[in-house]
């Protein structure tokens, strides 16, 4: 469904991404594990147009949408949820999902309609349905990033973009977000394309996972292959080469 | 002498009226650019100079006249945005900042070649018959700024934090990269507000008009007037703002009355530069703490 071929992309003179393909089939998570500076978030923002590849080409649902403007991959139905959750502090939980929507209300979708979605997202973080009117700002780091999360699914994506969800999260919230994503997943049938440094955590809930090393893919396999790789859990799981070899 | 001191502050509450419309204008660019626009003070001629064009050379009625002058100052200032601002997007401030003075200075030299050096006045909208307030004396024009400057902060209210829009507007300056993700076009919010804050100069310009003449040159005093509100009120495009005008028009109007009105200009400078010196950040605000 969502497909990258050889992209580039650059910080300036930085060569960012080098000839980097990967892709996404419907209602698949993925999982895009690798060191700092690896290239995982430039991945997700070459695909908003953020940074835009210099080369290559980007195909969702068979069309290109290399070149096409961030509101207009929004409109797609690509939504990502940014590093660092970036809520809009000084709005309302309510407002922030109502701008999650603003494609929606430029497109004179029944307000009614957006509306249920609003309800929705408050059903699958009642935490925030108690908050509705309170700043964004105020909330803790766990119900921000609930909220970065209920904003991206306002605008109905097709393919969700996760970038580092769990970043200085407690392990219970941890664990609840990542619920949440297999839960829609497995309800609405929405693909995402999860970039973690929890690598551990990502991989049990991915089908498929990545390893980029300094903007190149090293390695493409299944999920719980990539947890069993011994070159992955010493580099990314965090294990021992002893611990690895005396089992 | 109370009667006096009454006057001053109701025609300091007029003049502050206008200074906070310009002022609104300002932060609402501030809020959408990061740049402080000091073209600003030429729309505020151009909606008073082109009503009065258009009223005595084209002897348009008066609503007409108005109507026309600004959304032509509106369509000046989407066309300033789309000439300079946006072919420079990456440029920096300062730069940004120095070409808004350069429009400033060339929208000023074209208004003095189509328009002239002279002095114009506009018609009071109704009438010239002063009403007298507790023993101070009003012109049913003051009455007329209070109203329109009431009813534009109003909308203003009701458009940045109830429309759709308006809040995108607002979320564009506060986290223009998220804005961007939620598929909101910040470029068309960037001209967006370049028409409103026009649009608002223009009105501040034609509805103070009738009572402090208008010619090519008055946007730079009245602009730097605005701007010192906007400063008092901490860049706000709200009530702040508002208020910054007003205690800035009140002050002007008793320091000009009770001194002496040759003062009347440093004490709007001498306010703004003790602002800038003592809160930056304005005089409501809040030293800004953030929460991660």
């Amino acid at each position: 469904m969502l497909r990258i071929k050889n992209i580039n992309t650059y910080y300036g003179q930085v060569h960012a991404l080098k000839n980097v393909s990967l892709h996404l089939n419907a209602g698949e998570i993925v999982s895009l594990i690798g060191a700092n500076g690896a290239g995982k978030t430039t991945i997700l923002n070459s695909l908003s147009a953020i940074t835009p590849p210099r080369d290559g080409e980007i195909l969702f649902e068979g069309k290109a949408i290399t070149g096409l403007a961030p509101d207009r991959i929004v409109e797609m139905g690509i939504s990502q949820v940014p590093e660092g959750r970036q809520v809009f502090k000084d709005f309302s939980v309510a407002d922030n999902l109502e701008l999650g929507a603003y494609l929606r209300f430029r497109s004179r979708e029944k307000r009614s309609i957006i509306k249920q979605d609003m309800e929705d997202v408050f059903i699958l973080f009642p935490q925030l349905s108690e908050r509705r009117k309170q700043m964004a700002g105020t909330l803790s780091g766990g119900e921000q990033q609930m909220l970065a999360i209920g904003r991206a699914l306002m605008a109905k994506p097709k393919v969700l973009l996760l970038d580092e969800p769990s970043m200085g999260l407690a392990p219970l919230v941890v664990q609840e977000i990542f619920r949440v994503i297999t839960r829609l997943r497995e309800e609405k049938g929405t693909s995402v394309l999860l970039v973690e440094q929890n690598a551990k955590a990502a991989l049990k809930i991915a089908d498929r996972g990545y390893v980029l090393e300094t903007g190149k893919v090293l390695l493409e396999e299944k999920a719980s292959d990539l947890l069993e790789n011994r070159e992955v859990q010493r580099a990314y799981l965090g294990k021992e080469k002893k611990e690895i070899w005396e089992r | 002498m109370s009667h006096q001191i009454l006057q001053y502050i109701l025609s300091g509450l007029s003049t502050g009226a206008i200074y906070s419309l310009i002022g609104i204008g300002f932060a609402i660019i501030y809020n959408s650019t990061g740049i402080i626009n000091f073209a600003q003070g030429e729309f505020v001629m151009l909606g008073g100079i082109m009503t009065w064009f258009f009223l005595s050379v084209f002897q348009l009625p008066l609503i007409a006249a108005m109507v026309l002058a600004i959304a032509l100052s509106t369509a000046v200032g989407v066309l300033f945005e789309r000439l300079t601002i946006r072919p420079l997007r990456n440029a920096s401030p300062l730069i940004l900042v120095i070409i808004t003075i350069g429009a400033s200075i060339l929208i000023r030299g074209m208004a003095m070649l189509i328009w002239g050096k002279d002095t114009h006045s506009l018609p009071m909208f109704t009438g010239s018959e002063p009403l007298t307030v507790a023993g101070a004396t009003l012109l049913p024009q003051h009455l007329w700024i209070f109203g329109i400057t009431l009813f534009i902060i109003a909308v203003n209210r009701f458009y940045f934090h109830h429309s759709i829009s308006g809040k995108a507007m607002r979320a564009c300056s506060h986290n223009r990269r998220a804005a961007g993700l939620v598929g909101i076009d910040v470029k068309r919010m960037v001209l967006f507000s370049f028409a409103i804050s026009s649009a608002l100069g223009s009105v501040a310009g034609i509805i103070t008009a009738p009572l402090t003449m208008t010619s090519y040159d008055v946007g730079i005093m009245l602009g730097l007037k605005g701007f010192c509100a906007a400063i008092i009120g901490g860049m706000s495009s709200g009530i702040a703002t508002v208020v910054g005008g007003l205690l800035l028009g009140v002050l002007e109007s008793l320091g000009a009355g009770m001194v002496s009105s040759g003062y009347k200009d440093a004490i709007a400078f001498i306010i703004l530069l003790l602002i800038l010196v003592i809160r930056p950040q304005g005089l409501f605000k809040k030293a800004e703490t953030e929460r991660v």
